[in-house]
């Protein structure tokens, strides 16, 4: 995460420039969607009321945003140590055969406040797992991380597939998936808190592991920013040869920061499973590892950012729903194309519009971007 | 006999499986050759496959379908190019940004132009690639063993096929017998060295990426105009990613690439054929570890169990040059 470029000021650092990413990537979006025929501005005013304009879906909303928090900080994690986890999606999926083996066994003796601190543990600790074998090999054999963990994803679709055919779903269905789980592994819904403002919900998924999300938020921004292992993990990440220099173990640094995301990966599985379907199914992950790439670039790997990213993100997935039932040409696939859009424009090309917003600066106050302060030295 | 056909079986559905993949992978060798890591193999088959068979069924024939399938992947990979080679971004992140772009518009755009839920509509057998009958197949067919390896293994594939199999000399030819080869594998690996003899570095990996473009573009549309005759939504399903792996099982080397598409092919096809039979010695396999395997191998490969598997020196670092 080098900064090849002169600094500027924080706020536009942080503040400016991925907004204006994100805005050309919602321009691009835009033209799609008057390549389908429909009107733009029409599509983003049914998307934003969809999202927020009444109870219900705020709710939606926030629900979906769970997820993306902790795929978003398995990301952010990672990438601090400069290691790029894209196996988020595989490590969340074989987190579900976790809990769905701790739910099945404990839902019907044990209250959900026991459940659910067990589920956490099996679901973190098997998405530490599956992504012990990249790290270990990354560390020690120099095997691509990116392509291990990619590997690892359709490993792990094969082993849940595997799972839920062979011993996860009830020997009389037939559905590759776990019986409902009874109330003992059942999250309670949050709804109460929207509904304190007067917004009336139906129902909506939106329960409690959103808070076990802001709180792992806050737990990474201590790790990273407040611990010896965070300082540690951010070094080896500008730098693996000072990380080295210093005396700092690689194999341990590489293989606890890919534990952790991996940890947090796997806990994303709670919210899709104990919170909304009250199962494990197929393919429940359903592309939020993903997502969480997205979401991490978009909060400039800060938790702050990466939780009102998320929220952004959790918008798109909600108001995108009730996009696609009031404009039939628009399908929920666009929301797709702009996760792309944003992954192109606040990632890949991030650094695309700084030279520009450098050169405004400049020349609206030399002061800020520091010109000033090396032209006095030279003097 | 029975033992024999079923081979012949397997192995000419082994080569249809691994025509995508060994187009994909040739493609990839090009990119990562040049110092490129392109993990939107997969992207640009999908909009090449969709391209395809969408203009194919439009314009009613199947060249300008390919045409189509090209041209659009080229653009994809040139978007690629642009990301990480004139703005030196992250290039994972922006394979996986063409991916997801990828993804979401064919869907959607085949959704609003055809309302098919994403399908296209069904080719008409003169809208596709078909069967290219060598001479004499018929007649040779009852002759024993290598009567059935010629009518069955040797003709009876599409154009793209042969395309696939010839591709494969000539990338070896272009990577090590031209110019441009040479300075292709030198830029991926020293591209100060290049930049210090006067050669382009962002000219030679745009080049590079132009031709994976089009080898993509023809593997999409062999999926879409061969394999199946219409484009389904995430048709590549994985296949790009598959190919990434035979990519490093081969070394980053062409003759070896076609060696490891034709095994994760032939796993493919051993998979499907052996559904739920149980095999001799080891008992009934799961499908799902058949399935896993070529993924299981490559990591295995990676670990440097089998071999070491050194990629490109420079790749994945975008190039600087110094001020």
């Amino acid at each position: 995460m080098s900064m090849p470029y002169a600094k500027l000021p924080a706020w536009a650092d942080y503040g400016l420039i991925p907004v204006i990413n994100l805005a050309v990537a919602f321009l691009v979006a835009g033209f799609v969607v008057l390549l389908v025929g429909e009107n733009p501005f029409r599509a983003a005013v049914v998307l934003v009321e969809g999202a927020f304009g009444r109870g219900q879906g705020i709710a939606f909303t926030l629900f979906y945003a769970t997820t993306f928090i902790f795929s978003g900080l398995s990301v952010a994690v990672a990438a601090h140590c400069g290691l790029f986890n894209i196996g988020g999606e595989g490590q969340g999926y074989i987190a579900g055969l976790g809990i769905g083996i701790v739910c099945l066994a404990f839902d019907s003796v044990l209250p959900w406040w026991l459940t659910f601190p067990l589920a956490i543990v099996a679901a973190a600790a098997m998405g530490a797992l599956w992504v012990l074998i990249p790290a270990y090999l990354q560390a020690k054999r120099g095997s691509h991380i990116v392509i291990t963990t990619i590997m690892f994803n359709f490993i792990a679709a094969s082993v849940m597939v595997y799972a839920l055919v062979g011993f996860l779903k009830p020997a009389i269905s037939m559905a590759p998936q776990t019986r409902t789980f009874l109330d003992g592994a059942q999250l309670p819904k949050l709804n109460w808190v929207i509904e304190l403002f007067g917004a009336k919900i139906r129902s909506a998924p939106f329960n409690i592991s959103f808070l076990l999300a802001l709180a792992m938020a806050i737990l990474v921004w201590v790790l990273i920013w407040r611990t010896r292992l965070g300082y540690e993990m951010r070094t080896y990440g500008h730098s693996a040869k000072a990380a080295r220099y210093a005396g700092i173990s690689e194999t341990r640094i590489i293989i606890m920061a890919m534990m952790i995301s991996g940890a947090l990966a796997g806990m994303m599985a709670l919210n899709p499973t104990m919170g909304d379907q009250h199962n494990v199914a197929l393919e429940f992950v359903s592309g939020a590892g993903f997502v969480g790439i997205a979401v991490a670039l978009m909060g400039r790997l800060h938790p702050v950012g990466i939780v009102l990213a998320a929220i952004l993100f959790g918008m798109l997935y909600q108001g995108g729903a009730e996009l696609a039932f009031e404009m039939p040409a628009i399908s929920r696939d666009m929301i797709v194309i702009i996760q792309g859009l944003v992954i192109l424009f606040a990632g890949a090309l991030e650094h695309m519009f700084r030279p520009y917003v450098q050169a405004l600066f400049a020349s609206l106050s030399p002061r800020s971007v520091g010109i000033e302060a090396i032209k006095g030295k030279g003097a | 006999m029975d033992l024999f056909n079923a081979i012949i079986q397997v192995l000419d559905s082994t080569i249809r499986l691994s025509v995508p993949l060994l187009l994909a992978c040739l493609a990839g060798l090009y990119s990562e050759r040049a110092g490129i890591f392109d993990i939107g193999l997969e992207g640009k088959m999908l909009v090449g496959a969709f391209a395809g068979a969408a203009s194919a069924s439009v314009f009613h024939s199947a060249y300008i379908g390919l045409g189509m399938a090209i041209l659009i992947s080229v653009a994809f990979a040139l978007i690629h190019g642009f990301a990480s080679i004139t703005h030196r971004g992250n290039q994972i992140v922006s394979g996986v940004a063409i991916n997801f772009i990828a993804a979401g518009s064919t869907i959607m755009l085949g959704q609003a132009w055809f309302q098919q839920g994403g399908r296209t509509p069904a080719l008409a057998s003169d809208e596709r690639f078909g069967a290219i009958i060598w001479p004499g197949a018929d007649a040779v067919r009852g002759v024993p063993i290598l009567g059935p390896i010629y009518s069955e293994l040797i003709s009876g594939h599409s154009v793209l096929v042969y395309v696939a199999f010839l591709a494969v000399p000539f990338t070896w030819w272009v990577l090590f017998r031209t110019r441009f080869g040479l300075r292709m594998r030198a830029v991926g690996e020293n591209p100060a060295a290049v930049d210090t003899a006067g050669i382009s570095v962002a000219w030679l990996r745009y080049r590079a990426l132009i031709c994976t473009g089009v080898l993509t573009g023809i593997a999409g549309a062999y999926l879409s105009m061969v394999q199946n005759g219409g484009f389904v939504k995430d048709m590549t399903a994985g296949k790009g990613y598959i190919a990434l792996a035979a990519l490093i099982f081969a070394k980053w080397k062409p003759v070896n690439a076609m060696f490891a598409c034709l095994l994760f092919g032939f796993l493919d096809a051993l998979s499907i054929r052996l559904q739920g039979t149980p095999l001799p010695l080891i008992g009934k396999v799961p499908v799902q570890l058949m399935q896993a395997l070529p993924y299981i191998l490559t990591v295995i490969l990676l670990a440097g169990f089998i071999g070491k598997a050194i990629p490109p020196r420079a790749g994945g670092v975008p190039y600087v040059k110094e001020r």
